[in-house]
Formats: structure tokens, C-alpha cells, sequence
């Protein structure tokens, strides 16, 4: 009954990761100020981009106008070269909350986006295996949510936006509610996770370390209204570990966001 | 849904009280008033005397209530999803639901016994005008209160409204749904009962439980009185009881009002 609907989103050939476009993008509420005001930014495929900045600036906002849930007011917003919405090459959405179906088992809840976008049944069992065995979940396939632990619930989340193979991953503070111990553990495991397949990620965080370490690229925000403030280039190379974060480079570059977001906050007041 | 000797314990223990204080209240009113309240062995013996009658009554009433609760659910649901579709329905709506809880059985009992006929169709729409209003109200609550964010998860997979409602809405809503039925489930038997007080037709062994009350009544048996309203007592049990057993069975695994299983 559920069959492919615009595309089959998993292809066989090996898809490449996109590229985002944003060209003075400006985007406010009903009659309220702006929130984003002149966004311009370019991503090459591949490019990891963390997101940091004072709380209320708009990056959520920016994210979910990526997603195509919201639209901006003006200025062009390009994911391969078109716009955000149906046409746009397959992407995933990470929150904050692992925002799973509590009343699914882990399995199906990683299913769910295979049968919303009409893969047919055949492929699903083996793909959700093995997204799962990717965060190292294959064990709890039967569980259902509650029975996990917070890290492993949002380990689901990810496995689950893995299983359509996006081309795009946009995640809004997901490891914002762990345990410092349980970031880093996830923030290596997502790390890896890239190494084994092609997206560009657009990754909202508040914390300095998590970004200067996941990213190639960190943008730090202001607020008020909401626009890009600088840009910092990380160019630690990958593979990263967990040792990167005591190499020096590692720490002058987080230094260096940690000042340049402190003039962004101060020049706020 | 363990049933523990802690639980039943201090059940058994009030029970004995219950029946102790109430031999007690009989020990000290008038000799001139004990026809008021007939001991408790009298009651049981009433029950004894009466049962083919009573097990009869409480069978009719039974089924009214049983009929008009099911038609509330069929229908409060279908009603539940065509108003969490549109605000402008709801807003329509819903003054209207209100009014039809606000309206008293005792005032319609008459109409609808010219309208649909004394005894069984009468007690059932009874039964569905008392049951149908906090089954709408809690399921449409639940239909309305999906997570935004799932229901944005929903769109960004381009899920279609169909799936967004069989996937998400509705078992998003079924916890409020049985807190809707757990209601219901308590005003169906206490409905079918009013209604066939005052719509009861006992033609054809049709009569039930409240249809008794009125014959007790007008003989003044009083243990009998006493003993229709146990039955009504263990009518009401049997409807919670099945409500709950339901409840549990498709919420216990996933739903936080329910202990967790084991690992
Ligand atoms: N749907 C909406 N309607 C009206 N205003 C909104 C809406 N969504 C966001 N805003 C406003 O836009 C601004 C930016 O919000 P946004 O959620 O993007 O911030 P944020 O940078 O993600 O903040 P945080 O770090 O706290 O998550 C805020 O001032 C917020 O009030
Ligand atoms: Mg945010």
C-alpha cells in the first residue's frame, strides 16, 4: 500500500552529501523584529558546521528553515541548489528530545521514517539492524523507549535519522540534556558515524568543546537580531579522539571560540 | 496489575468495619425506625430470595449500559477525530457538547420514551448521553496535544495526514482516551440504571435494576431495597474492572502510568 512516493530515498549508487546556500536570508515572526537578519553562508558537502551562540539568536530557527518547516521572509536558501522543502535531497532532523513513539519498540521507531517515505518492507528489517548495530543498539531492538536510558534513547534518535541515508543532517542541541561523560561518548561515536557515510551536518550547540570538536567549521552567532557573528575554522584533522581534546591546537582554537563568543554575549547587554 | 495480600488486607479489614459499624447503627436506632435499615443478614437473605429477580435486572441493565457506553465510544471517537481536525469545528462544537452534558436525564427520560419507546432503546441513549461527553472531551484533548515535534518529524518525512493520524495522533491519544473510558466506564452502569428509573418498561422481563428500585420501593422491602443497590454496586465493579483490565493491556508496556517492566 505504502510505496515510493517521489523517490526511493536509499539508493544503491553512493549518494554524495550536499551542499547548503544561504544568501541574505532574513526571517521574522508575524509583525515581531527580525530573528535572522542578512544570513550568508556557504557549505560544501561534507562540511561539518557547529552552530554556537547566545540562547534566543535564532538558531533553531535557521535549522528549521533548512528542514523546510518554516520559510524565511527574504533572501534564498539553496540545499543542492534548491529549495528547502519536497524537492530537497533526503534529510534528517535531530532534537533535543530523543522524540521517539513511546508506544514503538526501538526497532520499529527507527523503521518509522522507512515506512513514512515508502521503502519497501523487504529492505527495512535490514537496514534498521543495521543502523541500530551502528550505535550500538542491536541488542535492544525489542526494548521500548522508557526502558533505555537517556544516552541510548537518543542513540535511537540518531540511528533513526541515519536510516534514510541523508544527505543532510541537522541537529539542534541532541546531546544538550547529557551527562558531560555520555556527550563526549556520543560525540565520538557520531564522529565515526560520519566516517562511514556522506552528509553535511549542521550541528546547534552550547557547548564550546563539543563544537571545536565535532566540527570543521563553528559559527558563532549574535543576537538581536539573530546573524552570523564570525566564523572559525577548525582545522584539527579527522579521525579525531578522544586525545584531540588535549592537544594544544585543540584547546587554543576552543579558547579562541570561548573569547569570541564572550564579546558576542557581552555586546548583547 | 499484581493483586498483593497488602492490597487485599486493608480492604477486608475496612470491609469488616463497614459491617460492623452498620450492625451497630441498627443496635441503637428505635425498635419504630429499624424498618429503615434492615440488618446486614437480612440484606443477604434478600439476596437469596430475590436472586432470579435481581440477576435478571442487573443482565438488563447490563446490557443497556454495556449498549449505550459502546455507542458513546463509537461515536465520541469519530466525533473526537472530525474536532481535532479543524479549530473552527471545535469552536462550532463544543458549546453544544456542553449543553447535551448539561441536560437532565429526568427531563428527557419522557421525551425520548415517546420518541424511541420505554425500556432497552431508551435506557441505551441514556447511557450514551451520560457516557458520551468526557469520552469526547479527553480524546479530543489527546488528539490536540501530540508533541510538535513529532508531528514536525511527521512532516519533515513527508508523512501524509492519513499516516500522521493512524501513526501518531491516535495512539498518542489513546492514554487520554482511557482516562475518558475509566469515566465513562463508571457513569455507564449508575446511566443505565437512572434511565431505567425513569424510562424502565419492565414488559417481558425488560425491567432492570432501577425498574426494580421503584417496585421494592412501592412495597417498602427494604432488605430487597438494599440489595439492588449492591447489585448496582457490583455492576459498576464489572464495568471499571473491564475498563482497567483494557487500559492495562495497551498502555502497561510503553506508558509511564504504569510501572516499568523489568528489564
Ligand atoms: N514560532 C515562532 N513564533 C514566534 N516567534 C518565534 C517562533 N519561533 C521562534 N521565535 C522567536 O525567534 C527567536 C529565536 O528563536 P530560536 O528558537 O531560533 O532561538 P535559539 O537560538 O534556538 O535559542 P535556544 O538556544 O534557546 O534554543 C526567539 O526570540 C523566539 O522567541
Ligand atoms: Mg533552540
Amino acid at each position: 500500500m505504502e510505496t515510493c512516493k517521489n523517490f526511493c530515498p536509499v539508493s544503491d549508487t553512493n549518494p554524495q552529501a550536499c551542499s547548503v546556500r544561504l544568501q541574505s536570508v532574513a526571517k521574522k515572526f508575524g509583525d515581531g523584529p527580525d530573528v535572522l537578519q542578512d544570513i550568508n553562508f556557504d557549505a560544501v558537502a561534507g562540511d561539518f558546521v557547529a552552530i554556537i551562540g547566545p540562547s534566543g539568536c535564532g538558531k533553531s530557527t535557521l535549522l528549521r528553515m533548512l528542514a523546510g518547516l518554516v520559510s524565511q521572509n527574504s533572501g534564498q536558501i539553496e540545499i543542492d541548489g534548491s529549495a528547502p522543502g519536497r524537492n530537497s535531497p533526503e534529510l534528517s532532523y535531530v532534537f533535543q528530545e530523543p522524540t521517539l513513539l513511546a508506544w514503538q519498540r526501538v526497532a520499529a521507531n527507527v523503521e518509522l521514517p522507512l515506512i513514512l517515505r515508502g521503502v519497501p518492507a523487504a529492505r527495512r528489517a535490514e537496514i534498521v539492524q543495521r543502523c541500530l548495530r551502528q550505535v550500538r543498539l542491536g541488542e535492544r531492538a525489542d526494548a521500548f523507549p522508557r526502558q533505555l536510558s537517556g544516552g541510548q534513547q537518543m542513540r535511537v534518535s540518531i540511528a533513526r535519522a541515519l536510516a534514510l541515508d541523508p544527505r543532510l543532517l541537522l541537529l539542534d542541541e541532541p546531546f544538550g540534556a547529557l551527562d558531560e561523560m555520555t556527550r563526549n561518548h556520543l560525540n565520538e561515536e557520531l564522529l565515526s558515524l560520519r566516517e562511514a557515510a556522506s552528509w553535511t551536518a549542521f550541528f546547534v550547540t552550547h557547548s564550546v568543546a563539543e563544537a571545536v570538536f565535532l566540527a570543521n567549521r563553528v559559527i558563532i552567532m549574535s543576537a538581536n537580531p539573530g546573524c552570523i557573528a564570525h566564523e572559525v575554522a577548525i582545522d584539527l584533522p579527522y579521525p579525531r579522539t578522544p586525545a584531540t581534546r588535549e592537544e594544544p591546537s585543540f584547546q587554543q582554537l576552543a579558547a579562541k571560540v570561548s573569547g569570541l563568543l564572550r564579546t558576542v554575549e557581552e555586546a548583547a547587554k | 496489575m499484581k493483586i498483593r495480600c497488602s492490597t487485599i488486607w486493608p480492604a477486608l479489614i475496612a470491609g469488616s468495619a463497614f459491617i460492623a459499624i452498620w450492625y451497630g447503627v441498627r443496635g441503637i436506632i428505635s425498635p419504630a425506625r429499624e424498618f429503615m435499615l434492615p440488618p446486614p443478614h437480612e440484606v443477604l437473605a434478600a439476596f437469596g430470595e430475590h436472586a432470579t429477580e435481581l440477576l435478571n435486572a442487573s443482565r438488563n441493565t447490563g446490557i443497556g449500559a454495556l449498549l449505550g457506553f459502546s455507542l458513546a465510544v463509537v461515536v465520541a471517537v469519530a466525533m473526537a477525530l472530525t474536532l481535532s481536525l479543524n479549530n473552527l469545528i471545535r469552536a462550532g462544537l463544543y458549546p453544544y457538547l456542553m449543553m447535551m452534558q448539561m441536560m437532565p436525564v429526568i427531563v428527557i427520560a419522557p421525551i425520548l420514551v415517546l420518541w424511541a419507546g420505554a425500556g432497552l432503546p431508551s435506557v441505551t441513549i441514556i447511557t450514551f448521553l451520560i457516557c458520551f461527553f468526557p469520552l469526547v472531551v479527553n480524546t479530543t484533548q489527546g488528539l490536540i496535544s501530540t508533541d510538535r515535534s513529532l508531528v514536525e518529524l511527521f512532516k519533515m518525512y513527508r508523512a501524509s495526514k492519513w499516516q500522521e493520524i493512524v501513526r501518531l495522533r491516535v495512539p498518542a491519544a489513546l492514554p487520554y482516551f482511557f482516562t475518558g473510558l475509566r469515566i465513562a466506564g463508571t457513569l455507564a452502569p449508575i446511566g443505565a440504571i437512572v434511565g431505567d428509573f425513569s424510562a424502565g418498561n419492565s414488559a417481558g422481563n425488560g425491567g432492570g435494576l432501577g425498574f426494580l428500585t421503584l417496585i421494592y420501593g412501592a412495597q417498602f422491602k427494604m432488605a430487597a431495597l438494599f440489595a439492588t443497590v449492591f447489585s448496582g454496586c457490583v455492576l459498576g465493579f464489572v464495568f471499571v474492572a473491564a475498563v482497567s483490565g483494557l487500559s492495562w493491556l495497551c498502555l502497561h508496556q510503553w506508558h509511564d502510568s504504569y510501572e516499568k517492566p523489568d528489564n
